[in-house]
């Protein structure tokens, strides 16, 4: 197995834009496949950031996606919940499959995907409501009105971000009043008050400090076993600390003149996350993790 | 690849696919014929007024609608008069609000520190919402009356003076005048003027300033070199906008303007102007060419401050689009 | 390099002298000048009216009615009808100029994008504010009362012409400085636009809007033009405000201010005070709301 994994992985390097596909390494089943995406390329206008990127993320999982700034790790996040539809000029080609179904399918409901795979961004963005009314906001939209449902739901919600003994004593406070790493708890409480299936993080602890990223980290691992979380980070002490798997993306540099993507992000590997720092396949993998670029 | 009907995702009762909710679209259209009423309303207040001004167009044609002469007693409906007052006494308003204005507007973005700029602008506020009859009122009762006397005592000084005697001559019983009027329309627009130089100025990048101070300029010096270039254009048209709102200003105006459709130079003699004679002759117009010729001149004054809106918002947006790509 | 003999030189760091500090201070001066000149007006404007206003309001003077002829004095009758008229017709125009406002606003910010239609209509209602109050009083005078005859409601119609552009203007800036990350917020909850919109944006910046809203009020309230051809000046007091001839304040102090007699000058003068009296309190709520709400979503 191990030599004919070689065999592909050095045939694929001669090609420049491929990317080394780990599905057989894997003792992973298709059942287990919570996205599976093929041949995503992902367009600004005529600009084209991503280019073909093919992966799958597999349940109850934590994903970790790496790289340098700019090779498009963000916006392959923002794909797999359609929050790219809110820029105009974006547009999508290959597929992203949620469960067996098309995400990108003509009929599919953005709102609805969205209420399965939630995101929890960068900068904390907690509500100007009180903490109480951000969490039961999701709740609200989903048709929830009754008060004992809400509180309860926002309790346990709260208990699963272990934010609920910091706040239980004023949730009819502003959810601004709270501190950098809190509010970023609020609102993973907040994503996960609607229930959702999956949980998509864009560098949720870039804007925090060391002891509240750490509180994130052991938040992330507790709530594993009822998610699938899909986490962007530019730290890759986390991806080792926090991820099952870890898929690294760089940037492209086409050497054709007047080509439209000239810098475009593609997936270098991905594989464990052990794997991927131990024993890293791709030369350029190898490079970013032991330090020596990004 | 074909994509059958999306199959239900594992552990979740409902599927993908679901049409637009309903009220996400009416709210959308909602919001979208509010936008539009505007369109709408202007559109049609050109189309109503200019119909009911037909008459007066058709009946004296267009040499008596321009004639200097306004007598509707005797079926004279030249409105030259009231086009000549609304001109001085706006022209007269923008002379004295302009520095004025710039000078608050400077003080308020130069020289005042932001801590004590809040009791400023407050004041500017307060002046902004005294309404316009008020305006009128106290210019009437109090104010011209006792520029009466400023204005004797001026003319008569005046007297014999070449050029300046036939503009700062003329006398009127209670003060009332072109003057007054530009005077009471410059109190007037001031707010106005101030708040837009404010934002004009306030485009001015911080690095240009310190060029200038850099140099070793003194303030005046920095915001002539500095400030000024940059948001000429924009305060120009901060005046403009100011000039369009004073032409506009009716109640104010018609109460001490004079009431006296005579063309004169003589600014402390009474006068008339657009906006006042129709407010203070409309009720008197019943018959037809009378009221027709009425809200002709509204027409004239729409277009009039349309124009000169435009003008004004195509000079500030260049300045701003300059600005902000410098 | 080795270092030369230096000279004894003296550095003048003293500010510079002579025209350049005198022109510098002359302008500041000027600029201190512009504010009095400014202020002056207002100071004395109110003072007139305070002064002269005062004596005349009593409750009889709020309340009473009907509005007596010009020559009696003005413990006669009192401007109940015009307080009631300013009251129930600018309230008419807001319920109507509101709400369409602030939906056009959010059309503006929220949907219209960079659509060529959205940044035509912004210029439009930035155009509109700038129409003469007079303009809209004649246009409603041509396409409602012609037909339908002199009311309150007419002058609502009026002031709400009026009001629409400033309310739509304000709320749009409001809108702009909600930030993005609240709106992407609650759309990766499944939110509709819709939804977005009303739950997250409009609260986060309702002070802004109401404060707008409330100025808005106040110039509405204070506006004579519109009313002098939709409501046609009456001096009993009409509860309908849907049909026949209404009245108002501001139309009572234009239709009092020329006359010589002593009691309509003094009612016009409590009129005034009355008039200035309810748009500052509406700028002062403006105001508290403003800085209230500003404290929450800071």
């Amino acid at each position: 197995m191990e030599q004919q994994d070689q065999e592909q992985v050095t045939a694929k390097l001669q090609v420049p834009q491929t990317t080394v596909t780990p599905a057989e390494t894997f003792a992973a089943s298709e059942a287990d496949k919570v996205f599976d995406a093929k041949n995503l390329s992902i367009y600004y206008g005529s600009f084209r950031a991503v280019t073909d990127v093919s992966l799958s993320i597999y349940q109850n999982e934590i994903t970790a996606f790496i790289g340098p700034s700019g090779c498009g790790k963000t916006t392959v996040l923002r794909t797999l919940n359609r929050m790219n539809d809110l820029i105009p000029s974006a547009r999508v080609e290959g597929d992203v499959h949620y469960r067996g179904a098309s995400l990108y399918h003509k009929s599919v409901s953005p709102i609805a995907v969205r209420r399965r795979i939630g995101m929890v961004f960068q900068k904390p963005n907690p509500f100007p409501k009180s903490i109480y009314e951000n969490v039961a906001y999701g709740p609200r939209i989903k048709g929830i009105r009754k008060k004992s449902q809400l509180d309860e739901i926002v309790e346990s919600s709260l208990q699963k971000a272990a934010l609920w003994d910091e706040v239980k004593d004023r949730l009819n406070k502003s959810g601004l009043g709270l501190s950098g790493g809190q509010a970023q708890r609020l609102c993973i409480a907040r994503t996960l008050a609607v229930e959702p299936d999956v949980v998509l993080m864009d560098e949720p602890c870039s804007a925090l400090d060391p002891i509240a990223t750490g509180r994130i980290e052991d938040l992330m691992h507790e709530i594993k076993s009822q998610y699938t979380i899909v986490i962007v980070t530019h730290n890759m002490q986390q991806a080792t600390r926090v991820s099952d798997r870890t898929a690294f993306f760089s940037v492209l540099r086409n050497e054709k003149p007047g080509a439209s993507d000239t810098r475009t992000g593609v997936l270098v590997e991905y594989g464990t996350t052990q794997q991927i720092f131990e024993d890293p396949h791709d030369s350029r993998t190898q490079a970013y993790v032991t330090g020596r670029i990004g | 690849m074909a994509t059958k009907a999306d199959p239900a995702p594992a552990g979740s009762a409902s599927p993908l696919s679901r049409r637009r909710p309903l009220g996400d679209r009416t709210f959308q259209i909602a919001c979208l014929a509010a936008g539009l009423l505007v369109l709408v309303i202007l559109v049609l207040i050109a189309i109503t007024t200019t119909q009911q001004s037909a008459t007066w167009f058709s009946t004296v044609g267009l040499s008596g609608v321009f004639s200097t002469n306004w007598d509707p007693g005797s079926g004279h409906y030249g409105a030259l008069p009231f086009i000549y007052g609304t001109a001085v006494t706006s022209v007269i308003a923008i002379v004295i609000a302009f520095p004025m204005s710039v000078g608050i507007a400077l003080l308020l973005t130069e020289v005042v520190p932001r801590r004590y700029s809040r009791p400023i602008v407050y004041v500017i506020d307060l002046l902004a919402v005294v309404p316009s009859v008020v305006w009128g009122l106290w210019g009437f009762l109090v104010l011209a009356p006792w520029l009466q006397t400023i204005y004797q005592s001026i003319a008569s000084g005046l007297t014999g003076v070449p050029v300046l005697s036939t503009f700062f001559g003329g006398t009127s019983v209670s003060g009332v005048s072109f003057f007054t009027a530009g005077l009471i329309l410059a109190i007037m627009i001031t707010p106005i003027v101030t708040s837009l130089s404010r934002e004009v100025i306030a485009t001015v990048p911080t690095i240009d300033r310190e060029g200038a101070y850099a140099l070793g300029a003194t303030r005046w010096e920095m915001i002539r070199g500095a400030v000024w270039p940059h948001s000429q254009t924009g305060v120009i048209g901060a005046v403009l906008l100011g000039l369009g709102r004073a032409m506009g200003e009716t109640i104010a105006a018609a109460l001490v303007i004079g009431s006296s459709p005579t063309i004169t130079t003589h600014l402390f003699s009474p006068g008339y102007s657009l906006p006042s004679v129709i407010a203070n002759q409309f009720g008197e117009a019943t018959v037809g060419v009378f009221r027709s010729a009425l809200i002709g001149m509204g027409v004239l004054l729409f277009v009039l401050t349309i124009i000169i809106n435009l003008t004004a918002r195509g000079i500030v947006g260049r300045s701003a689009r300059r600005a902000r790509g410098a | 390099m080795m270092a030369i003999a230096s000279e004894q030189q003296t550095v003048d760091l003293r500010e510079p002298g002579g025209w350049r500090r005198t022109k510098n201070r002359i302008a500041t001066g000027g600029m201190f000048l512009a504010f009095l000149i400014a202020v002056i007006p207002l100071g004395f404007v109110l003072f007139t009216v305070i002064s002269k206003g005062a004596s005349a309001i009593t409750w009889q003077f709020l309340t009473g009615g009907p509005i007596p002829p010009n020559v009696l004095p003005v413990t006669f009758g009192g401007m109940g009808p015009a307080v009631y008229g300013t009251l129930v017709i600018t309230g008419f125009a807001a319920l109507i100029a509101i709400p369409l406002g602030v939906l056009g606003g959010i059309y503006i910010n929220e949907y219209g994008g960079n659509q060529v239609l959205a940044r035509v209509i912004n210029f439009f209602a930035d155009v509109m504010t700038g129409v003469p109050s007079i303009i809209m009083g004649l246009f409603i005078f041509t396409i409602w009362v012609l037909h339908f005859g002199y009311s309150g409601m007419a002058g609502s119609f009026a002031l709400a012409c009026l009001m629409l552009p400033i309310v739509i203007r304000s709320t749009y800036e409001m809108l702009r400085l909600v930030p993005d990350s609240l709106r992407e917020a609650s759309y990766a909850l499944g939110a509709t636009k819709a939804r977005v919109t009303v739950t997250v944006v409009l609260p986060a910046a309702v002070s802004g809007i109401v404060s707008g809203a409330l100025l808005a009020i106040a110039r509405a309230a204070g506006e004579t033009a519109p009313l002098l051809f939709t409501i046609l000046t009456v001096e009993a007091i009409n509860t309908n405000l849907f049909s026949g001839p209404n009245t108002a304040l501001a139309t009572q102090i234009f239709a009092n201010a020329t006359q010589p007699y002593t009691g309509a000058q003094a009612r016009a003068w409590g009129a005034a005070l009355t008039l200035i009296a309810i748009a500052f309190i509406l700028m002062i709520v403006a105001r508290l709301v403003t800085a209230r709400f500003a404290r929450y979503s800071q």
